[in-house]
């Protein structure tokens, strides 16, 4: 909403020597200034001027040479981008040494070889409008040389753009805003009275009203105005309603607006003579029903959504309170018109413009709540506006009523106020920040509280809390001191979350970064990972790359390797902490939602992998896992991957992405993949890390080769030997693997280090010897064989 | 005798010096304290003197004795350091030769500020809530005050997910369905955050994701005024910001508080006096905050009368951004390691 200062002032004193100290006031209101712009200044040094020739540039395209006279008769060049000039126009010239409303210098500056001496200029350089298409062509009349504020009669004036929030309809007009920034201020606030003479008659006789649906229209004012003559708007008029952002038409269109805009009170004009009888009536559309609008579409209206004005043979001539038809518009023959100020229901309004794309700003002041008792009165303005080109009001009005909202008096607890604000306002002080907002405050039965009636500007406004808003809003939240409430909780980390901070403790130690790619994966995305296609999809995604949920971190990850790849980033190790998306289970709405870590490594082998998952689930402290390469994970490498389990319970994959998956993504590199299932993870016990104690007796190492087939597992081979070696070895560590030699095809040297020690005595030969016996007959019974 | 002790004691200090090696100085011990060597036949024409003599003589020896080995045993320890500094100076590395070596790794941007932010409410006394990226329409509108073809849903521009009934799944568009979730599962008092991803039906340009981050606050408990959000926010602004940087609340509009209020601080680039990214107003505006709307609190089934709370929330991303002065949103969103590096904490 844009408010002008000087319209302001017509609804109270306003002072103008400090329009920002005004501003910070209505952005304390919480009408919040976006911007103020000074109208009128800094025009000084711009003049009137005409085109004497145009000339092309020599060395320029878009620019041409164009001689000026500001009054003395000499040419003056001036280079201008503008295609818009003709020979004899009159334009704006900015003179050597202006400083233009938004700072610029002018000075005598060559372009391209040929000088240039000032600016000509468009609306929007000289702040009149927005209009930068060309340069602003003035009057031919105007005499040259005249400064330019003189020649269009500007007048200095403030312009504050406000952003209005949804409980504010009252602030959608210029008078709203006066009211509630003159309540702060403690000036007095009034709406001038319409001085207006009406013709005699009865305008009750030439119109009639019938609301069919009353809950589409609370209140239905019609009124007559006679001697229409179409002509442009006087100057004043036209002026504010370009610098509010509307456009100027004609001056029925323009009063309409215009009292749209300073009351708040949208309305809308029928050519009387049009309208079979004068007869309108109002009810909610049918399916389909056809209405050419005032913008010359035709439309069809929906039953339950769109609400109809009819004449009196049931033709649709207008979208209540969205937009007028074209049957009925006024004309250059017009000379009666039939004027309706209606209160339509917000609901209604908001979905009919949101639904046909209609938003305009009639419907966004009805769609908040319009003021029903102000319909007389904007009636009466927009008379009075239009008096000049001999329009007159006809006596008399009809009003009909449909359902308008309750406003039955709401009971204010001071102690309410007081608890809900923190503050320790009283009684009297309460009252005294409602009533200049239009609140009737009258005392209630129980003493020290109040029975307030909201005024019919704030249809916003129906509950106790809604009232205490505005209390703490002209009292002024600045005002209300700050106090720490006191709890007895304590705050503190889930165990899950202190797990995140460990996990990426752990993977940042391991030189990996983290990443967050989008969620969101294209349709074929899934396949090209080699993962199921079954996933959830979005019904209004921004474009269809994005249209699907993910249902593993794995395209994300290897779409960020690609990236950093196709910058020369080599060898990228990435991961990332996600949720990830599975459709939902039989009864379940939501999906099967749940956090994976992924840990993605170009350039490096499956055992990169497999150290970062050691790593990991040591850090974590979970029981030890293994790795099933019988099961291999979908999209992975058939001979590098496995599934990983603690138990039975699955919790993860490990090893190489499936090279026809890397060239699926565009990857180049070797590619390492870890994935986790973090909650099914973290569900198992861990953390515990319980203390071993430290013998003070000497250990002895044993050094073990054995031949073992390829298809016995190293991790297997590794249990066999744990669990015979018995309660003295402390550690087992595979040192060597060998292949080829005198090592047989098929097989390979698996060399272990044990480490023995005793908690209660020095070892002995005799137990280094039953320890190894016991190691090699295990290892020999799984097929392993030692090496001599 | 005496004049062979008082010359074997004073050739002595220039024979120890003049032994450049280790072995050179053991030859020389032999030689003048062996058993052979000429302090020890020195010793052996004792025998031959009268027991004053043996005495004055026997004592001249071991003086002589004693002073020669401390001076071979400083010797000694000389040579031995030189050696040892030779074998050192061998070793020599130039230290500033770097080839590769252990790399380290980064916690995101998001990431980092979310830990941050975090650790400065758990210090404040509030518990970490999270909850479902996928909602139903009753946790995400409904149940915030904002009913269906409410005009406020055009506040959020929603993504629907293609489950159930048309538009009544949906990608959360604010983290505000956890404090939903927090207050049906929990009985009050309350005093939690609620740190999380959320989704816009927005296209990516430098200040706009279809995907980012919030965190929001929820306090629940008996006379909890409009006063303590101020008070709380005022606490969190100066924590997390550093003790120049104060908040304002300013009246605003949500479905789901009342009173309302838009929360700006005090433009940390300028501290207040007026920059380009304050638009020249002192102030940034973070986010919004109010009491819990009464129709909130009947929807949670708690009653507005005995319980009352207030609510704020504000977007992470951009303060990520800001603390680095990273001026493109999308960057932080590519996996580019060229700029996930710089930020290691």
């Amino acid at each position: 909403m844009k408010v002008l200062l000087s319209w302001l002032q017509e609804f109270a004193p306003f002072p103008s020597d400090d329009p920002i100290a005004l501003g910070d006031v209505m952005s304390d209101l919480g009408m919040a200034v976006e911007s103020i712009d000074r109208i009128g200044e800094g025009l000084d040094g711009i003049v009137v001027a005409k085109v004497l020739e145009l000339r092309r540039h020599p060395d320029a395209d878009k620019i041409q040479l164009v001689d000026v006279d500001t009054g003395d008769g000499e040419p003056l060049q001036i280079c201008c981008g503008a295609t818009n000039l003709s020979v004899g126009d009159t334009v704006p010239l900015a003179t050597l040494g202006t400083t233009m409303p938004d700072g610029m210098e002018i000075a005598r500056r060559k372009m391209r070889g040929e000088w240039s001496n000032g600016m000509l200029c468009s609306g929007r350089e000289l702040g009149l409008g927005d209009d930068h298409s060309g340069i602003l062509l003035l009057d031919g009349a105007l005499t040259l040389g005249t400064a330019i504020t003189d020649a269009l009669g500007i007048t200095p004036d403030v312009l504050f753009d406000l952003e209005i929030n949804p409980n504010r309809p009252d602030a959608m007009s210029v008078a709203g805003v006066a009211r509630d920034l003159a309540a702060r201020l403690g000036l007095p606030f009034s709406i001038p009275e319409p001085q207006i003479e009406e013709v005699p008659g009865d305008a009750a006789s030439m119109v009639s009203v019938e609301i069919i649906d009353p809950d589409l229209c609370g209140r239905f004012y019609a009124r007559v105005i006679e001697g229409i003559s179409i002509e442009p708007s006087p100057r004043h008029i036209a002026d504010r309603l370009v610098a509010l952002g509307m456009r100027p038409i004609n001056n029925v269109v323009d009063a309409s607006n215009y009292v749209m805009l300073e009351l708040g009170a949208p309305n809308h004009t029928y050519d009387l003579a049009t309208l079979p009888d004068g007869a309108l009536r109002v009810r909610w559309a049918r399916d389909g029903e056809p209405i050419t609008t005032l913008d010359g579409i035709e439309r069809a209206l929906t039953a339950g959504r769109d609400g109809v004005i009819t004449d009196g043979t049931d033709q649709a001539v207008g979208i209540a309170g969205v937009m007028g038809g074209a049957s009925t518009e006024i004309s250059s023959s017009t000379t009666r018109v039939l004027l309706e100020c209606a209160w339509w229901q917000p609901m209604a309004i908001a979905r009919s413009s949101k639904f046909m794309g209609l938003r305009s700003e009639a419907s966004a002041r009805f769609e908040r709540g319009t003021d029903p008792e102000i319909l007389d009165l904007a009636a009466r303005r927009l008379a009075e506006l239009l008096a000049p080109s001999g329009a007159r009001l006809v006596a008399g009005s009809v009003n009909v009523d449909g359902n308008l909202p309750d406003r039955s008096p709401i009971t204010v607890r001071t102690d309410r106020v007081n608890r809900l604000l923190g503050t320790a306002l009283e009684s009297e002080t309460i009252a005294a920040l409602l009533r200049p907002i239009g609140f009737l405050v009258e005392p209630s039965d129980s003493s020290g509280d109040w029975s307030v009636t909201v005024p019919s500007f704030r249809p916003d406004t129906t509950t106790e809390t809604d009232i205490i808003e505005e209390i703490a809003r002209h009292h002024g939240y600045s005002r209300i001191p700050g106090r720490i409430p006191t709890s007895t909780q304590t705050g503190s980390l889930t165990p899950l979350q202190r797990d995140r901070r460990i996990l990426r403790q752990v993977l940042v130690g391991l030189g990996v970064h983290e990443a967050m790619p989008l969620p969101f994966l294209a349709p074929g995305d899934l396949d090209r990972a080699g993962l199921p296609a079954a996933a959830v999809t979005l019904t209004n995604p921004l474009a269809a790359e994005e249209s699907v949920l993910r249902t593993s971190l794995r395209p994300g990850l290897l779409r960020s390797i690609a990236y950093n790849e196709s910058h020369r980033t080599e060898h990228a190790s990435l991961f990332e902490l996600g949720r990830v998306f599975a459709l939902p289970g039989v009864g379940q709405v939501l999906p099967d939602e749940r956090e994976h870590l992924a840990v993605i490594l170009a350039g490096r082998a499956a055992p990169a992998a497999v150290e970062v998952l050691d790593v990991i689930l040591e850090t974590l402290g979970v029981a030890s896992s293994t790795m099933d390469q019988s099961l291999v994970p979908a999209g992975l490498h058939p001979a590098r991957s496995a599934t990983v389990r603690i138990g039975d319970l699955v919790i993860g994959e490990v090893g190489e992405i499936d090279p026809a998956v890397l060239e699926a993504f565009s990857v180049r590199e070797r590619t390492a993949w870890l994935q986790l299932d973090v909650a099914a993870l973290l569900t198992l016990p861990h953390g515990e890390h319980p203390y071993r104690s430290i013998s003070r007796y000497p250990s002895s190492d044993l050094d073990l080769a054995f031949g073992t087939p390829d298809d016995i597992a190293a991790d297997a081979l590794t249990d066999v030997i744990r669990s015979a070696a018995g309660a003295l070895l402390i550690s087992i560590e595979l040192f060597d693997v060998f292949r080829g030699g005198a090592v047989p095809i098929g097989t390979r040297s698996l060399a272990y280090r044990l480490r023995l020690q005793a908690a209660d005595r020095t070892l002995t030969d005799d137990d280094v010897a039953t320890v190894m016996n016991s190691a090699v007959d295990a290892a020999a019974r799984l097929g392993a064989t030692l090496r001599a | 005798m005496i004049d062979d002790i008082t010359r074997i004691s004073s050739e002595a200090p220039v024979q120890v010096r003049a032994a450049a090696t280790i072995e050179n100085l053991r030859d020389l011990e032999a030689e003048l304290l062996g058993k052979k060597g000429s302090l020890s036949e020195l010793k052996k024409g004792l025998a031959g003197l009268d027991p004053e003599g043996r005495r004055e003589v026997g004592a001249a020896l071991n003086v002589a004795r004693e002073s020669i080995a401390a001076l071979i045993a400083d010797r000694r320890a000389e040579l031995e350091a030189e050696k040892r500094a030779v074998v050192l100076a061998a070793e020599r590395l130039d230290l500033t030769e770097r080839i590769g070596g252990p790399v380290r790794g980064s916690v995101h941007l998001v990431t980092q500020t979310w830990d941050r932010l975090v650790d400065v409410f758990v210090g404040m006394g509030f518990t970490v809530a999270e909850g479902p990226e996928v909602e139903t329409d009753w946790y995400n509108f409904e149940a915030l005050n904002i009913p269906a073809a409410h005009p406020a849903r055009g506040m959020w521009d929603t993504l629907y997910v293609d489950l159930g009934d048309p538009e009544t799944v949906l990608l959360r568009t604010h983290t505000s369905p956890v404090q939903i979730r927090v207050m049906t599962e929990t009985p009050p008092p309350i005093y939690a955050v609620m740190p999380g991803r959320v989704y816009r039906r927005d296209t990516a340009d430098a200040t706009h994701m279809p995907v980012f981050h919030q965190i929001e606050g929820l306090v629940i408990d008996r006379n909890i005024s409009f006063a303590d959000m101020a008070g709380t926010l005022e606490a969190f602004t100066s924590a997390y910001f550093g003790g120049s940087i104060h908040s304002r609340l300013r009246p605003s509009y949500f479905p789901f508080t009342e009173p309302s209020a838009e929360y700006d601080i005090n433009c940390v680039f300028c501290e207040g006096s007026g920059c380009r990214t304050c638009s020249h107003t002192g102030w940034l505006e973070l986010g919004g905050c109010g009491m819990v709307h009464p129709n909130v609190l009947r929807n949670v089934g708690l009653d507005g009368e005995e319980w009352t709370g207030f609510a704020f929330g504000f977007g992470l991303d951009r303060l990520a951004l800001m603390r680095h002065g990273v001026d493109d949103i999308r960057e932080m969103y590519t996996g580019d390691v060229r700029f996930l590096e710089q930020f290691p904490s």
